[in-house]
């Protein structure tokens, strides 16, 4: 009785000590998250001009980009999977990888190789340990991403898309990462970043917007050469950004549901604890009288 | 001719620069400098590494340092894009300088490569944007 008595103590007080532990994570990711938001929304001015810009040159046609061109039938295609560089975020890096390996399988079943880049620690853990082979892998910077890491990226990207297929060129570029939606909820999306899908961002377009009609200078062609790099490398940007807010966000929720948790699991113990010291003290007291009553009727015996 | 102001948002990949109503910008762009006023057609533009001349419509002047990128003027709106955009004000002109004189020193021995190339004509803008405003 005794030992158990010090084993739920023992217990109790590890779990103490975790729970210190999952609360300060969850209290970091919480204020890591609001510095994400915010450098999120500073990066929105920039994407929205880049987007009008590129739908405008889109738009006016006749604009031949290798960038652009619909390659039939794509033959090998590259896949970016951004995880988390560290685990303790819930299910956020795995329903990634399940993400990637959908994809995975969707274009080998339409015949295509597929070459793997990922960002992200766990991602090169995962496909490394099952051997899989990683072209290029970027880590360090999953929770804040900085520009200068999606257009390092982005340019390992495009030139492999501009590479021919015989010297190991990919004719599409996908990327799987997590769309942060809300600050519960994320979802791990695979979209075709090259040839590109020119989209709207997530502001409503004016509706019946008219673009204006641009004069290029020096020409269409040669500002798209330029606008599309830049295009490129700001979608990386963006869903590394997003990754990364919902990374902190899968964080928060997993640390606080550990939290609450182990919370419950010390009232859990301390009760037990409680019950096992009465148990013992009860015992002690019945061994007591009883001894007393065992002399007491001894003694009246003689 | 009366028009209003420009309105130029100036934006880098990580934030907005600089925003504001402005009656002139000066910059330079593949085919040579470029002057907007307002009411100038809708145009975009490919620019190269320079410094970005703005005069705001209280009369006062802004220098930017940016890294290429393209200019964008449709309906009195101007965007400026780059993937770094310095204020001219921002620019410590000594480290600037200091990283410039080493990045030479490796052209002199021929052993920079394009990107350090790149960033000698970023440096060189950023110096001479910081030196205008100091000047001024």
């Amino acid at each position: 009785m005794a030992s158990s008595l010090r084993e739920l103590r023992q217990r109790r007080q590890s779990v103490t000590a975790t729970k210190k532990i999952t609360r300060a994570m969850e209290l970091i990711a919480s204020s890591q998250i609001v510095k994400a938001q915010q450098i999120a929304r500073n990066a929105m001015p920039y994407t929205t001009a880049l987007t009008h810009a590129v739908s405008a040159l889109a738009s006016h046609g006749e604009v031949a980009h290798p960038l652009l061109e619909d390659r039939v039938p794509a033959r090998r295609s590259a896949m970016l999977v951004v995880t988390g560089d560290r685990g303790l975020a819930g299910a956020y890096s795995s329903n990634v990888i399940k993400a990637a390996e959908q994809l995975y399988t969707k274009l080998t079943d339409e015949g295509q190789e597929v070459v793997q880049y990922i960002t992200g620690n766990k991602g090169v853990g995962y496909f490394e340990f099952r051997n899989r082979p990683v072209e290029q892998k970027w880590t360090g910077f999953s929770d804040k991403p900085q520009y200068s890491h999606a257009r390092e990226i982005a340019e390992v990207l495009i030139e492999k898309f501009l590479l021919p297929y015989e010297e190991g060129g990919v004719d599409q570029i996908h990327v799987v990462g997590t769309r942060f939606i809300s600050m519960l909820s994320q979802q791990a999306t695979a979209t075709r970043l090259l040839p590109l899908v020119v989209e709207e961002t997530d502001e409503p377009a004016t509706a019946g917007e008219i673009i204006p009609f641009y004069t290029f200078e020096p020409s269409a062609a040669a500002v798209l050469d330029q606008l599309l790099p830049l295009y490129v490398a700001n979608r990386v940007y963006t869903v590394l950004l997003q990754s990364g807010a919902s990374e902190l966000a899968s964080r928060q929720t997993a640390m606080k549901a550990a939290t609450d948790n182990a919370q419950q699991l010390i009232e859990r113990l301390t009760r037990e604890a409680n019950q096992a010291r009465q148990a013992e003290i009860t015992q002690e007291i019945s061994e007591i009288t009883g001894g007393a009553a065992a002399l007491a009727e001894s003694a009246g015996n003689e | 001719m009366d028009h209003e102001p420009l309105k130029v948002e100036v934006v880098a990949a990580d934030r907005q620069v600089w925003a504001g109503d402005v009656v002139n910008i000066i910059a330079r762009t593949t085919e040579g400098d470029v002057g907007v006023l307002p009411g100038h057609e809708p145009l975009m533009a490919a620019l190269v590494p320079c410094v970005v001349e703005i005069v705001t419509a209280d009369g006062r002047s802004e220098t930017l340092a940016v890294d290429g990128g393209f200019i964008s003027v449709a309906e009195g709106h101007v965007w400026i894009l780059s993937q770094t955009a310095v204020m001219g004000q921002e620019v410590t002109i000594d480290k600037a300088e200091r990283e410039l004189a080493e990045l030479r020193e490796l052209q002199r021995t021929g052993d920079a490569d394009e990107d350090q190339e790149h960033r000698i004509h970023i440096l060189e803008a950023q110096i001479r944007a910081g030196e205008r405003v100091r000047s001024a």
